[in-house]
């Protein structure tokens, strides 16, 4: 049993925290995650030269890491920097690439030269596989596809798009690169968007796809919980300094024990949160990785909103204005939630896969 | 990042497993599984049985006793007893007591009191709390006044668990008003059957018998019998408190309970279909299952960190927490899933042989019930939310 990192880790983690803190101050994050491009196009290449994008895929795929605790790591800190660049889609289609094996894409993406993003879930399939709609028909040497996809995150600045479509045999994976848009900023910063697909001239990467695209939606999960790990612990710790500094009836706030005992709940919720994650990312060449997945991805939704909503509340209006930075990391960590299914998914996800296997055990 | 047990630690496990499978009397299991009270005679079978093998004084060092072991052997060993229905050891004696006096008694005190607690000629209990000392123990009142070469004690303590079987008690008690509260209480042992004393049984909530209040009047107890300095006894009781906390996260028993649970929703119906198929039923299973396994790696962190010196009570203060509300919470759903079927008294519910529900649920009320006891004792989660704020807000 060892719960240290190594030493390349160790470096990689300092690295980012240093990178956020000094070069990424929130003013700027601000004022590039609500505009066009709705991220820093100087920052993105200098997270590339850094070799962050590279450590996201493994050696085999033109990377130099792609291990689920290189992934964690990275992402811990892209949380605790309120990071708005579009580091999760990146992160699903390099996934989706080195799954699949087509590595040559790998490269420019990696490099920084071009972006690319995972179009999966659609208005009315925002869970399952099962539900998507969006056609792809063979049209000569190619594809062509059809339908929208919803909330693709980094979709605003992809020049690669990596498209889930139905076809005859189930769902395949397509690569996309002239489609119409719309891009928009999201609520806690960053871009998403809307690709509509209509008689879109498309590649087609994987005709059967399912079980690789579960597995990249996966890989994301796991970002997204080691990136709230990271904000929580940053928002933990703003608040904790923040109560011994507020004065009100004539001293701290910190003396008060019904904040006290509030904000030592949190801690402990965030420390349930670092241990899931840590399970889930060990799990994630095993089979049981879908399960653990679930279950991390399911306690950070409950620890994180649990943790902004206690937060806003702690610092009473300070915590509601656009001005101070504590609102925007509590606002990351509830929309978080959000994505690539909610808590609630999440143990219907758990509930179906046990109770499935229980009926393979009978 | 590495979260497998050693081949070492594994092959520990299985020697635990064989040891538990050839060793647990299955009465003894049996009645633990089903939350039948335990006779004083069966937990001293089993404290015998574990002294035979060595493993009964856990936290002991070896020349004393102890098997020796590190935190993660103690918790694997912990976790298994839980999974085997083994009865948990009582801690007053060996878990208390024992390192206290390996820490703070005479020479004299360890030769004699130490073998003893090992063979099971002791049974020890704990004088601490009082009826206006419970979180605030410090306040504590029972006074030990200087007599020659005796102490004589008066006053009352309370929440004196299995007291009724005990023939020892240590105590602290007020040796001096001076200066801050802490600075005037010492620990000392006391026989049980001193003239003077005298224990009354309380009875819990759910029926039971487990605690007790002791009262004290001019109570003669030898100098010798005080632990460490007089008036420094308040450092001992937080060592008592602090040192050591194996298995406060509860994880061994919470899986168990847990195991149960799952078992249990395939046996009972709810709305003419298994519980196991009714989703808001499921819902709360799946949460806790998700919070226990969260919690059995923080205990792993703990613990790997417990083994390189660097946890503090911050840690398992947080465990401390944590494990009883998922214990509690466990309680909760096992009451629940059998509804109406949780009312019969535990004794009836086996004696009469109802069969309204699973025989595993004779106790489901009655668990829930004494486990809210949970979040109270050994310091209340209150008290554990400011220790770890006293550190969080320090600087």
């Amino acid at each position: 049993m060892d719960f240290n990192l190594t030493d390349d880790r160790r470096m990689l983690s300092d690295m980012l925290r240093r990178f956020f803190r000094e070069d990424y101050g929130i003013e700027e994050r601000n004022q590039v995650a609500y505009n066009a491009p709705f991220h820093s196009t100087n920052k993105w290449a200098k997270l590339a030269e850094l070799g962050i994008l590279g450590a996201l895929v493994g050696e085999d795929a033109g990377g130099y890491g792609g291990d689920a605790f290189d992934i964690t790591v990275i992402f811990e800190e892209i949380g605790r920097g309120l990071c708005p660049e579009p580091m999760l889609g990146t992160l699903m289609a390099l996934k989706a690439l080195e799954t699949i094996g087509a590595n040559a894409a790998i490269e420019a993406i990696i490099s920084g030269d071009k972006k690319a993003a995972l179009a999966v879930y659609e208005v009315d399939a925002f869970s399952t596989l099962d539900d998507i709609q969006t056609q792809a028909t063979k049209s000569g040497d190619g594809w062509t596809l059809n339908g929208r996809k919803s909330i693709i995150y980094g979709g605003a600045s992809a020049d690669v798009a990596l498209v889930a479509a139905r076809h005859g045999n189930g769902i395949g994976l397509f690569e996309v690169t002239d489609f119409s848009r719309t891009a928009y900023a999201m609520i806690d910063g960053g871009g998403a968007a809307e690709f509509l697909l209509d008689e879109t001239p498309a590649i087609c990467l994987s005709e059967t796809a399912e079980e690789p695209i579960e597995a990249v939606l996966d890989w994301g999960r796991l970002a997204l919980c080691a990136e709230a790990v990271g904000a929580m612990d940053w928002l933990h710790a703003t608040t904790v300094d923040y109560l011994k500094q507020r004065v009100q009836f004539g001293r701290p706030i910190a003396t008060f024990q019904a904040l006290q005992h509030r904000i030592v709940d949190l801690g402990i919720e965030i420390e349930q949160a670092r241990s899931i994650t840590i399970l889930a990312a060990s799990e994630m060449t095993t089979p049981a990785r879908a399960k653990h997945v679930a279950m991390a991805k399911n306690l950070v939704g409950r620890a994180a909103t649990l943790v902004a909503e206690e937060c806003i509340q702690m610092h009473g209006g300070i915590g509601m204005t656009w001005e101070y930075a504590g609102s925007h990391y509590a606002k990351r960590l509830v929309m978080l939630d959000h994505q690539l299914g909610d808590k609630d998914d999440h143990t219907h996800r758990l509930m179906e896969m046990a109770s499935a296997s229980q009926e393979k055990a009978a | 990042m590495d979260l497998s047990y050693t081949a070492e630690e594994q092959a520990f496990r299985a020697d635990v497993q064989t040891f538990l499978k050839d060793k647990l009397p299955s009465k003894i299991a049996e009645k633990v599984r089903l939350g039948v009270e335990l006779e004083k005679a069966d937990m001293e079978q089993w404290h015998a049985l574990l002294k035979e093998r060595g493993w009964l004084a856990v936290t002991w060092p070896q020349n004393h006793g102890g098997p020796g072991w590190n935190a993660v052997q103690r918790d694997i060993f912990d976790e298994e007893c839980a999974l085997a229905f083994a009865p948990r050891i009582v801690p007053f004696g060996l878990n208390m007591l024992g390192p206290v006096l390996i820490k703070f008694g005479t020479d004299e005190q360890k030769a004699d009191i130490l073998p003893k607690i090992l063979d099971g000629t002791h049974w020890w209990c704990q004088g601490y709390s009082e009826p206006g000392a419970g979180s605030d123990l410090a306040s504590l009142k029972t006074k030990a006044v200087r007599d020659g070469d005796d102490y004589i004690i008066n006053g009352q303590k309370t929440w004196t668990t299995l007291g009724q079987h005990a023939d020892k008690i240590f105590c602290l008690v007020r040796t001096s008003s001076e200066g801050k509260p802490q600075e005037g209480i010492s620990f000392i042992l006391v026989d049980i059957d001193t003239p003077g004393i005298e224990m009354r049984p309380i009875r819990l909530i759910e029926g039971g018998y487990e605690v007790n209040e002791v009262f004290f009047s001019d109570v003669r107890v030898p100098v010798d019998n005080l632990v460490g300095e007089e008036n420094k006894g308040w450092t001992i009781a937080k060592y008592l408190l602090t040192h050591e906390r194996t298995g406060i996260a509860g994880v061994g028993a919470s899986t168990t309970a847990l195991g149960q649970l799952k078992d249990l929703v395939k046996k009972v119906s709810r709305r003419g279909k298994p519980l196991s198929k009714d989703p808001l039923f499921m819902a709360k299973l799946t949460e806790v299952e998700v919070d226990l396994e969260a919690m059995r790696v923080t205990n792993l962190r703990v613990l790997s960190e417990a083994d390189s010196g660097a946890a503090g009570s911050m840690e398992s203060s947080m465990l401390k927490i944590k494990g009883t509300v998922i214990r509690q919470r466990l309680n909760s759903l096992f009451k629940s899933a059998i509804g109406p079927a949780a009312a019969p008294f535990p004794a009836e519910a086996l004696a009469g042989n109802l069969s309204v529900a699973p025989e595993e649920t004779a106790a489901a009320a009655a668990d829930y019930f004494n486990n809210r006891k949970l979040s109270i004792f050994g310091g209340s989660n209150e008290i554990q939310r400011n220790i770890i704020a006293k550190q969080l807000f320090a600087g």
